[in-house]
């Protein structure tokens, strides 16, 4: 049941209990202690909304940063990590391979603000030793839903 | 001028569906719960190996069974799934959807008066084609309080020694019903015992949710008594590309290839391509939507429930199969008092053969918010109905 629970509200965190129970063939009960221990294990982490900003007039800006860092005795990666990860502006953070360490992304509301959290935040701190900024300039598809796209139903009314 | 038109021709009646639809193209904001398609799109895996195909200049005929990788993994699959083994080079032929199969198989199976039994309700072309073929119909009309399977009893009333063949639609469309490996048994035991041959349309073998799908060829001495059909439209989303296959003992496969070889030369050899590619990395596809299906089932068989309207919970294909007897009307009336009433296309069962009077086929190839919409629509309707 989790894998598919799981899946259905990675889709629609809104469903309720008694729909859920339905989809799955299982009772609203053994679905709510389902979800309940989800949580509490901490595999559902929360529960957020899709916006598309652009559609709206708040303003908003974001980047993709890529940082290099240098390891010291006693800070491995998370340590370094959790230093950037706590400012609020900054939207996720990967540890990945490849050319670089840590790849950031951030969400500010200018430009600016962006140059300024790289500039006197970001590249100060001790085990930094590279940053590249890349601002984005279109979203096309977040968390596997494109977001301009209008599905028409493009069958015959009836078929056999 | 004189007629110049075949009598057999005119003698078949276009499809019931056809005059439904008319009716539904019309009325603008119709719901419409009536396509016996995937809402699906191909996955995008598959449509870019077509494309990739049409880069490559693959713009050709192939061979006219099928290009022999296709068949090769078609014998794959059925061997992974079934246990059976069916020869690539002489026992598959590749053909324009499981229909064509169908109509070529009963061309080289059938004589003039041979009996072709054919359980109803169940898709609209086996009857046609048989009749085409010179074959004359026997109907079983199947029972709702049978979950709509097809019983020994019934097999064993519509047998005569002219029959031939049996036509096995499961899982089916309309009705959704299946046959479990113990109901196969049953009926394969007659099948032999009268020396009949069948005709097993598994083109919805892959949306199955009780359990896997068992084909009629895996039991015991019935691979060389059966012409197995199947494709790609259901399984994979791939309606369009009109694509599907055969398997049969090579007696069969050879003259079947005659008729498939004059008639059509080969299957489109894009979608052969395509359809490689979903046979060898498609499974995961299939089986998201087989669970997007299942939940949809799920709903609509609870909502059901909930407005007092009596199904059989079928475990195959994309249809639910409400019966409307409680109402004292006709499928068709049912079916077009709802539509310019609450503006929702449902096909009357009635399309699908004498026996499927009483009932409506409601497909669940819609998305779930379209479906909770309907059956809004539905509650209000049947409620109005019985005040």
């Amino acid at each position: 049941m989790r894998e598919q629970l799981l899946s259905i509200i990675e889709k629609n965190s809104r469903i309720g209990i008694s729909e859920l129970a339905v989809l799955l063939g299982k009772d609203e009960i053994e679905v709510a202690n389902e979800i309940k221990k989800l949580e509490e294990e901490h595999v559902i982490c929360g529960y957020h909304t899709l916006i598309d900003w652009e559609k709206t007039s708040i303003e908003k800006v974001s980047a993709i940063i890529e940082v290099r860092v240098t390891l010291q005795r006693g800070q491995g990666f998370d340590k370094i990590a959790q230093r950037i990860y706590n400012y609020p502006e900054v939207k996720s953070v990967y540890l990945i391979s490849g050319g670089f360490d840590l790849m950031v992304t951030l969400e500010e509301k200018s430009l600016k603000e962006i140059a300024t959290f790289v500039s006197d935040k970001l590249s100060t701190l001790d085990n930094v030793l590279s940053t590249g900024t890349h601002f984005v300039l279109k979203r096309y598809k977040e968390h596997g839903t494109i977001l301009d796209e209008v599905k028409e139903d493009a069958r015959e009314v009836v078929t056999p | 001028m004189r007629n110049f038109l075949s009598d057999k021709v005119q003698n078949i009646q276009p499809s019931g569906i056809r005059k439904f639809f008319d009716i539904v193209t019309e009325m603008k904001d119709a719901i419409s719960l009536g396509v016996g398609e995937p809402d699906f799109e191909t996955p995008w895996h598959i449509r870019d190996e077509g494309i990739y195909a049409f880069e490559k200049g693959r713009t050709f005929y192939t061979s006219n069974s099928g290009l022999l990788p296709l068949r090769q993994e078609i014998s794959n699959y059925i061997e992974r799934t079934q246990g059976v083994n069916y020869n690539p080079q002489n026992e598959i032929i590749v053909t324009v959807g499981g229909s064509e199969a169908i109509d070529i198989g009963l061309r080289a199976l059938i004589n003039d008066g041979d009996e072709v039994i054919i359980p109803q309700p169940s898709y609209v072309s086996y009857a046609p084609c048989s009749y085409l073929a010179g074959g004359k119909n026997v109907f079983i009309n199947l029972k709702a309080e049978n979950e709509f399977r097809l019983t020994p009893e019934e097999l064993e009333n519509a047998i005569t020694d002219k029959t031939k063949v049996l036509i096995l639609p499961y899982p089916n469309n309309p009705t959704g019903a299946i046959m479990e490996k113990s109901d196969l048994e049953k009926i394969a035991k007659i099948i032999k015992e009268h020396d009949i041959f069948v005709i097993s349309d598994e083109i919805y073998a892959e949306l199955t949710y009780k359990g896997k799908h068992v084909s009629i060829v895996s039991l015991d001495g019935m691979k060389e008594r059966t012409l197995l059909i199947n494709g790609f439209s259901k399984s994979y989303a791939m309606t369009g590309w009109r694509l599907g296959y055969c398997c049969a003992p090579n007696w069969l496969i050879k003259q079947m290839t005659k008729i498939h070889q004059y008639a059509i030369m080969c299957a489109p050899t894009i979608s052969q391509y395509a359809a490689v590619e979903a046979l060898k990395n498609g499974d995961e596809d299939v089986k998201i939507m087989r669970e997007s299906y299942n939940q949809r089932r799920r709903f609509l068989i609870d909502a059901f429930k909930k407005m007092g309207l009596e199904c059989f919970e079928p475990y195959g294909a994309f249809y639910v199969f409400p019966c409307i007897k409680e109402f004292g009307m006709t499928s068709e009336e049912f079916a077009t008092r709802f539509l310019q009433e609450e503006k929702v296309a449902a096909v009357p069962g009635t399309a699908f053969g004498d026996s499927g009077e009483g009932y409506l086929r409601i497909s669940y190839a819609y998305s779930l918010e379209k479906l909770k919409i309907a059956m809004e629509r539905l509650e209000r309707f049947i409620k109005k109905l019985r005040s």
